[in-house]
């Protein structure tokens, strides 16, 4: 082949490759436009003012206008149309006079962060967070808050994940510090293993909360239960991610690996008896739920799952004896809190 | 020096116009290859890059479990790249066995197209690995056969500069789409198969066959034959100097406790370096890409072993400035572009270092070697700094590895004292002999 053929050669072959990706990036960008102007799938209220009753917080994953707001529905009708903030979080969690929201920047380089609103939207707090989103909830007072994010740029063309895991005070922004620099104790004998990583937490009150750690190489978890004043965490059972605490604080909702590990990891919605001990699988839901669970009231949790169309989900209770089949509770919803107030 | 350097073409010598020393020219065939690197990279790096925000924002999955295949993947890429860098010593053509490696993972990125998920991403990153793995050796092999010995230092450089702008460009690129289209991964997907195939398509046509075996026939006929005895001999990769530059590199590679933590002291410890956590990699990749072409021909002048060990003082000042109590951006920045420094003394003068050692037989095996060493010590300390952490602290277990390796510089620097200043340019007036038409500037 000649110099002059190979030039030719590498020239179609970059024509056609960068060409390719223009046309499909065109497509792509016309798409989402149309999608973003489009009204949004779900009904809206007319009046963004929620705070009126007791309601169902969440993020609106509806597509069209509005997409990824944070959004309200009254509890006891769901359904109903919902009232939109402008204001998008990938991960909300509130309480009756605030609500926590993690955010990404988008930007020629990605940045997030966590910012505190009043439940009328203004902005009282805003913190930074080293990864993606991916947990955040309210100790029952609203006095403190927690975040964990996917901690990412680790290492050069690294595609391990690890996790951050803080508490905030709700009054000034104060942090506790990293869990992972908290003291841990598990099975009685204090333990530091490398790889640890904490997510999940779910407060009892303001001085103790329930959280997951994770050994990542291993793969194994435990429930463990952490004291704010000693930040000691000590473990109470093994293979349990993400909990929640019942309103009653007598159960704890997690999720459970019923099958898999790594890419192929499947999850199922379990219960813990805190005073018994038992566990119980609720093996009536099928499906992979990935999701820190949310309790409606002391009988119904609610978690969200990704529907067909990519970016949108659903969230649906179940009860929690796992008698009954799960059923959608609010369409094109994700990261609901119950607020009663 | 009892090594030979007789992997240039005879032709170069029929050519017979003396360079004067020092010149600053690399092979055409490195540029190549550079950009073949570029192109991959920019592949690779564009989906590593959005791969967190994909997999969490888009398939809404927390994938916690994803982690523990990493350490997995390290231990096949290792293996494989030994394997790489030895079936191209005996099949004596690099190129092939390296093409191999990029095709594998260009081939990978279609199927992305057409299922993409959870598992279709892992698939593709796994076959990424396992290409990179069959890849580097053996594409450190035709870069040092399309060297002069002199400036082979240089030539690393060059690549490895080429190599990481490709890295720092990928995820802007990524984060560029997706900036204007929120939900664009799949015409990120594209884009990644797009520079894949460019960069295998400019290998396959830039990149010169060239042979590492001296005995190997010289062209692509079919009546070529095979060569009788290949003269690959382990001995040349695991005695002599080539075992004390792997203990050298282990050694040194046990107190290199990797980015991520020292990214993490800073992030502990000043609001600028938490909010730009994510950026840490690109920034310290720019001081790399910046200094490996200065520091490649440095290495080039007083010895590739003497950049390498001292390189390492770069790591140690990272260490010191990341542990002393100053919160500032500058510190931030200082302890990104100490570490990148240190990478550009150390990665492709590394190479340079074990192809100067190693026969042209035994090229793929010797850098794939040294690389292997250093990967595998570096997995073991950063799993060993990680315990040290705990039951020390932060600072002060960063300091006890600064003080570590501020007794291992010297103690390495004696035990590689024979190669300190071997440049491999000096051992014979042939080698001031240029290979004629591959000069580029």
């Amino acid at each position: 082949m000649t110099a002059k053929a190979k030039w030719l050669v590498i020239i179609i072959v970059a024509v056609v490759a960068l060409g390719a990706t223009a046309g499909v990036a065109a497509f792509a960008w016309s798409q989402y436009q149309s999608r973003q102007n489009a009204p949004s799938s779900a009904e809206i209220a007319a009046s963004a003012d929620w705070t009126t009753s007791n309601r169902i917080v969440f993020r609106n994953t509806a597509p069209g206008q509005g997409y990824g707001h944070v959004a309200g529905v009254p509890i006891d009708d769901p359904g109903a149309a919902r009232s939109l903030l402008d204001i998008a979080c990938d991960r909300v969690a509130a309480t009756p006079d605030s609500f926590s929201c993690l955010r990404t920047e988008r930007g020629i380089t990605p940045s997030y962060d966590a910012r505190l609103y009043d439940s009328a939207g203004n902005q009282q707090l805003e913190w930074p967070l080293p990864g993606v989103p991916s947990r955040t909830r309210f100790s029952p007072d609203g006095s403190l808050v927690a975040t964990t994010s996917f901690v990412t740029g680790h290492a050069y063309a690294s595609i391990g994940f690890s996790t951050e895991t803080e508490i905030h005070h709700v009054s000034d922004g104060t942090s506790l510090g990293s869990l992972e620099e908290w003291k841990l104790i598990i099975d009685g004998t204090p333990s530091a293993p490398v790889d640890r990583n904490y997510w999940g937490v779910t407060f009892i009150d303001d001085s103790s909360f329930y959280a997951t750690v994770g050994m990542t190489t291993v793969g194994q978890t435990y429930l463990v239960k952490g004291d704010i004043q000693s930040r000691t965490m000590t473990s109470v059972l093994e293979t349990v991610e993400c909990p929640s605490l019942s309103p009653d604080g007598t159960r704890i909702a997690f999720k459970r690996v019923t099958s898999g590990s790594g890419p192929t990891v499947h999850w199922t919605p379990a219960i813990y008896d805190i005073a018994s001990g038992e566990v119980t699988v609720l093996d009536i839901e099928k499906r992979n739920i990935d999701d820190q669970i949310a309790w409606l009231d002391d009988d119904t949790l609610l978690y969200g799952v990704p529907n067909d169309t990519p970016g949108d989900s659903d969230v649906w209770a179940l009860s929690a004896d796992g008698a009954d089949p799960a059923q959608i509770f609010i369409e094109h919803a994700w990261s609901p809190t119950a607020v009663r107030g | 020096m009892y090594i030979s350097f007789s992997n240039k073409p005879k032709q170069a010598d029929a050519d017979g116009t003396p360079r004067p020393r020092g010149r600053r020219t690399v092979s055409s065939t490195v540029v190549a290859f550079g950009v073949v690197s570029m192109l991959t990279d920019i592949s690779s790096e564009s989906i590593t890059a959005i791969l967190p925000l994909y997999i969490t924002g888009f398939l809404g999955m927390s994938t916690i479990a994803f982690g523990f295949l990493d350490g997995l993947y390290q231990g096949i890429s290792a293996v494989v790249r030994v394997a790489g860098g030895y079936t191209s010593d005996r099949i004596g053509r690099p190129k092939w066995v390296a093409f191999t490696g990029y095709a594998i993972a260009a081939i990978a990125r279609v199927g992305l197209l057409f299922a993409s998920g959870f598992g279709a991403l892992t698939a593709v990153i796994s076959a990424d690995r396992i290409g990179k793995g069959i890849r580097t050796a053996p594409r450190d092999a035709v870069i040092t056969a399309s060297s002069r010995p002199e400036n082979l230092g240089a030539s690393f450089g060059v690549h490895r500069t080429l190599d990481n702008i490709g890295a720092a460009v990928g995820p802007l690129l990524a984060f560029f789409i997706l900036l204007l289209i929120p939900d664009g991964y799949g015409t990120v997907f594209v884009a990644s198969l797009g520079f894949a195939v460019i960069g295998v398509t400019v290998l396959g046509l830039f990149v010169p066959n060239v042979r590492t075996r001296s005995d190997a026939p010289a062209d692509d006929g079919p009546d070529a034959t095979p060569s009788p005895r290949p003269r690959f001999q382990w001995s040349v990769v695991l005695s002599g100097p080539m075992r004390r530059v792997l203990a050298a590199a282990g050694l040194l590679g046990l107190l290199t406790i990797g980015d991520g933590f020292i990214y993490l002291v800073l992030q502990a410890r000043s609001d600028f370096a938490a909010q730009w956590f994510p950026l840490m990699y690109v920034g310290t990749n720019i001081a790399f890409l910046a200094l490996a072409i200065p520091l490649g021909r440095l290495s080039d002048r007083v010895g590739r072993a003497r950049v390498f060990v001292y390189g390492h003082a770069g790591l140690l000042a990272a260490y010191l400035v990341a542990a002393l109590p100053i919160a500032d951006i500058a510190a931030t920045l200082l302890c990104l572009v100490l570490l990148g420094a240190f990478y550009a003394a150390t990665d492709g003068v590394l190479a340079a270092l074990a192809a100067q050692l190693t026969t042209p037989e035994t090229h793929g095996t010797g850098i794939a070697a040294a690389q292997t060493v250093v990967a595998l010590s570096r997995f073991l300390s950063a799993a060993g700094f990680g315990i040290l952490w705990y039951v020390l602290g932060r600072e002060t277990s960063i300091l006890v590895v600064a003080g570590l390796l501020l007794i291992a510089i010297p103690v390495v620097a004696v035990l590689l004292r024979p190669y300190m200043a071997a440049t491999g340019g000096d051992s014979g007036q042939s080698l001031e002999t240029t290979t004629g038409e591959e000069e580029t500037r």
